[in-house]
C-alpha cells in the first residue's frame, strides 16, 4: 500500500478526510478487538487507493500503527491535562488568598483576658496569659505530651515547649488558630464563664478534647496541638498575623 | 433486556409506525405491564416503587425550591426563611423536600433490610445489589450536601466536622488531608464558596441517582425479582403479570406511605430536623452537641466508636463498602432467611445492632455510650465477615417448598420439587432454589 502522504496532487481536504476516517476505523477496531495488526482489513474501500490495498499492506501490516499510537497518545495527554483546570478551580481563589494577612491592636487586652479575631475566615485566639498560666505550661515535660511538636509556623518542627509555642520576647501572648485539630469545632475557654477543661486552657465540647495553657492537646481525640499561625509583633501591642 | 417473549401488539397504525422506529411502548409493555412477577411477593416488595416516588418527589420539589433559594453565605439562611414565609406555598414545598429526604431514607432502609433477609443480593443479583450500594452512597452524599444549604448552625458545623474527616489523611501523607479539605472548601475554612459549590453538586447528584436507578431496574429485569421463598420462577403458575397485580399492591402501599409522609409534612414539618438549624451559621460558635440527621446516626456512631481519627473514618466508609461484598460473603446454600433456622437469629441481632448504633450516635461520645458503640460496631462487621460465611457453611436449611406455587397453596415441602425450567441462571451456591 502506498504511503498516504505520497499523493501530493490530491486535495488536502480529501487526504485529511481519508486519514481521519482510517484513524477512526482503526481506533474502533483496536478498541473492539485489542488487535494492533488490523491495518489490512480497513483499507480495501479506501478512496485513495481504489480498493486495491489488501495485498500491498500485507508486506508490512503494522506500518502505520505509529500514527494511531501517536495520535491517541497526544489526544489522551491533551484530554487528561484539561482535567486540571476543572479540579483546580475548586481551590481557594485569589480573593480568599488575598485575605492572607491582617493586623490587630492588643493594647486593650488585660492580663488574663483573651480575644478572638478572624484571619483567613478562621478564628484566631489571642490570650494574654497570667504568670501562673505560663508557669504551669513551662512545668510540663515535653515527653508527657501526646503531640511533641510545637506546631508553630514561625518555628516549624521544634519541640512543643512553652517557649516554642510563643515568640521570643512576647511569651505572655499565646496566638493560635482557634480550631480543634480533631474535627474543626471551636474550643471553649475564651471567656471567663467558659469551661477551660482539665488543664486550664481550652476545652472542645464536640468530642471532649482538653488543651493546656499553651494550647497543647493533653487529653481527648484531637491529634495535634492547636496550630500557631505565622505572625510578627509590629510593636509591643501591635500584631500582624499571616 | 427481558427474558420472556414480547407480547406487545401495537393496536393502531400510529402505534405500529412508532413500534418500527422507537419501540418504547413495547419496552414499557414488556417490562412494566406483562412482566412476570412472582405471585407470592409481600408488602416489603413495594418499597422499590415507593423509592421511585421519593426520588421524583425530591426532584420536583427541589427544582422549584431552587427557583427561590440563594446559595450565598449572606442570603442562604434568609432565603429559606423567605421560602417558608413569603413564597406561595413555599411552606408546603420546603416541608415536602426536607421531610422527603427522611422518608426517602426510611424507605431505602426497609428496602435494604428486605434484601438482606430474603437474600436478594445472592446470585444472579450481585450487580443489582451493588448498584443499590452505589445509590445509597449517592443518596447520602446528596442529603449531606442538601443539609448544608439552609446555612443554619447545624448545617455549618455538620459540614465542618464531616469535611474535616479528610484531614485525617494528613497522618498518611503530611499535607494531603489539609490540601483535600481546602480544595473542598474553596478557602481556609467553610465559607460561602463552600456553600455555592455544595448547591451545584446537590443539584447534580439526584440526576446521577436517576441514572443509577435506571441501571438498577434494568438489572432487576434481567435477573427477575426475588421473592419470600428465594426460589426461582419455574412454571407459569409461579408468576403473575406485573399489571394489574403487582402494580395494584404497589399502589396500596404507596398510598399508605404517602399518608405517613403527609402527616409529617402537615403536622410535624420540623420534627425530624434540629432546633439549632434555626440559628444562622456562625463560624465562631460551635453548638454544644453536634448531631447529624437521624438517618446518618448509625454511621456517626461507628465513626466515633474508633478511638483513632483516621481509623474512625475508615471504619465509617467500610461499613457501607462492605455491603458490596456480601454476595460472596454469604455461603448459605439457600437465599431466603425464612429457611435458615440459625441465621434468622443473627439477622434480628444485626437489625438490633443497627438500631442501637443509631441510638448511640445521638448520644454524646462519652462513658458507657462509647463502650456500647464499640460492641455494636464490632458486631456490625462481625456479622458480615464471620456470621455470614460461617453460619452459611455449617447451618442446615429447613426444607424448601417445591415451588413458589406450592408455597402459596400451602402444599407440604418438597413434593413437586422436580418441575424444572427456572429461567434464571443459577449461581454456584444457589442449588436448592433451582432443583
Ligand atoms: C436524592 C434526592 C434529594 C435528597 C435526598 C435531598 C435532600 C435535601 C436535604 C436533606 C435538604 C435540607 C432540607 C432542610 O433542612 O431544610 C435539602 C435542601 C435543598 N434541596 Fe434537596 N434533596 C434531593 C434532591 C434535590 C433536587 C433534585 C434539587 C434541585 C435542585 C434540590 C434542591 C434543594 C434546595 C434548593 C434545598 C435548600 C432549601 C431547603 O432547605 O429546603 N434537592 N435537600
Ligand atoms: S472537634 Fe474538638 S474534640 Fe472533636
Amino acid at each position: 500500500m502506498a504511503n498516504l502522504w505520497q499523493f501530493a496532487p490530491l486535495k488536502f481536504s480529501t487526504r485529511l478526510h481519508a486519514f481521519l476516517r482510517n484513524l477512526g476505523l482503526k481506533a474502533a477496531v483496536l478498541l473492539a478487538t485489542g488487535n494492533m495488526a488490523c491495518g489490512t482489513l480497513l483499507f480495501d474501500d479506501d478512496p485513495l487507493e481504489g480498493g486495491r490495498s489488501m495485498t500491498a499492506d500485507v508486506e508490512d501490516p503494522n506500518r502505520r500503527d505509529i500514527l494511531v499510537v501517536a495520535a491517541s497518545a497526544f489526544s489522551a495527554v491533551g484530554a487528561a491535562s484539561l482535567i486540571w483546570p476543572f479540579v483546580h478551580q475548586m481551590n481557594p481563589d485569589a480573593g480568599a488568598q488575598a485575605l492572607a494577612s491582617a493586623e490587630f491592636d492588643l493594647a486593650p487586652v488585660q492580663v488574663g483576658q483573651a480575644i478572638t479575631v478572624m484571619w483567613r475566615g478562621k478564628p484566631v485566639f489571642i490570650r494574654h496569659r497570667t504568670a501562673e498560666e505560663i508557669e504551669a505550661a513551662k512545668k510540663v515535660p515535653v515527653e508527657d505530651l501526646p503531640d511533641p511538636l510545637s506546631r508553630n509556623d514561625n518555628e516549624p518542627g521544634t519541640p512543643a515547649t512553652d517557649a516554642n509555642r510563643t515568640l521570643e520576647g512576647h511569651e505572655k501572648w499565646l496566638v493560635m488558630v482557634g480550631i480543634c485539630t480533631h474535627l474543626g469545632c471551636i474550643p471553649k475557654g475564651q471567656t471567663l464563664a467558659d469551661s477551660k477543661g482539665d488543664f486550664g486552657g481550652w476545652f472542645c465540647p464536640c468530642h471532649g478534647s482538653h488543651y493546656d495553657t499553651a494550647g497543647r492537646i493533653r487529653k481527648g481525640p484531637a491529634p495535634r496541638n492547636l496550630d500557631i499561625p505565622p505572625y510578627t509583633f509590629l510593636s509591643d501591642t501591635k500584631i500582624r498575623i499571616g | 433486556m427481558s427474558n420472556h417473549a414480547s407480547t406487545y401488539e401495537p393496536k393502531s397504525a400510529t402505534a405500529k409506525w412508532w413500534d418500527e422506529r422507537l419501540p418504547v411502548p413495547r419496552m414499557m409493555h414488556d417490562q412494566f405491564v406483562d412482566f412476570p412477577t412472582p405471585r407470592n411477593l409481600n408488602y416489603l416488595w413495594t418499597f422499590g416503587g415507593i423509592l421511585t416516588f421519593c426520588l421524583v418527589a425530591q426532584l420536583v420539589t427541589g427544582i422549584v425550591l431552587a427557583m427561590h433559594y440563594v446559595p450565598t453565605a449572606d442570603d442562604a439562611f434568609n432565603s429559606v426563611d423567605h421560602i417558608r414565609r413569603d413564597v406561595n406555598y413555599g411552606w408546603l414545598l420546603q416541608a415536602m423536600h426536607a421531610t422527603g429526604s427522611s422518608m426517602f431514607f426510611l424507605a431505602v432502609y426497609v428496602h435494604i433490610f428486605r434484601g438482606l433477609y430474603y437474600g436478594s443480593y445472592r446470585a444472579p443479583r450481585e450487580i443489582l445489589w451493588i448498584l443499590g450500594v452505589f445509590i445509597l452512597l449517592a443518596m447520602m452524599a446528596t442529603a449531606f450536601l442538601g443539609y448544608s444549604l439552609p446555612w443554619g448552625q447545624m448545617s455549618f458545623w455538620a459540614v465542618t466536622v464531616i469535611t474535616n474527616l479528610f484531614s485525617s489523611l494528613d497522618s498518611v501523607i503530611p499535607g494531603l488531608g489539609t490540601g483535600i479539605v481546602e480544595w473542598l472548601w474553596g478557602g481556609y475554612a467553610v465559607s460561602g464558596a463552600t456553600l455555592n459549590r455544595f448547591f451545584s453538586l446537590h443539584y447534580l447528584l439526584p440526576f446521577v441517582i436517576f441514572g443509577l436507578v435506571i441501571l438498577h431496574i434494568w438489572a432487576l429485569h434481567v435477573a427477575g425479582q426475588n421473592n419470600p421463598t428465594g426460589l426461582n420462577i419455574k412454571t407459569k403458575s409461579d408468576s403473575l403479570p406485573m399489571y394489574p397485580y403487582a402494580v395494584a399492591k404497589d399502589a396500596v402501599a404507596l398510598f399508605a406511605f404517602v399518608i405517613v409522609f403527609a402527616w409529617f409534612v402537615l403536622f410535624l414539618p420540623d420534627y425530624l430536623g434540629h432546633a439549632d438549624n434555626f440559628i444562622e451559621a456562625n463560624p465562631l460558635v460551635t453548638p454544644p452537641h453536634i448531631v447529624p440527621e437521624w438517618y446518618f446516626l448509625p454511621f456517626y456512631a461507628i465513626l466515633r466508636a474508633i478511638p483513632d481519627k483516621l481509623g474512625g473514618v475508615i471504619a465509617m466508609f467500610a461499613s457501607i463498602a462492605i455491603l458490596a461484598f456480601i454476595p460472596w460473603l454469604d455461603r448459605s446454600p439457600v437465599r431466603s432467611t425464612k429457611y435458615r433456622p440459625i441465621y434468622k437469629w443473627f439477622f434480628w441481632l444485626f437489625l438490633f445492632a443497627c438500631l442501637a448504633l443509631g441510638y448511640l450516635g445521638s448520644k454524646p461520645a462519652e462513658g458507657v455510650y462509647v463502650f456500647w458503640a464499640r460492641i455494636f460496631t464490632a458486631y456490625y462487621f462481625a456479622h458480615f465477615l464471620l456470621v455470614m460465611p460461617i453460619v452459611g457453611s455449617i447451618e442446615t436449611p429447613t426444607k424448601l417448598p417445591g415451588s413458589i406455587t406450592d408455597a402459596v397453596l400451602g402444599k407440604s415441602p418438597g413434593k413437586s420439587g422436580a418441575t424444572g425450567g427456572g429461567g434464571v441462571p443459577a449461581g454456584a451456591t444457589a442449588a436448592p432454589e433451582d432443583r
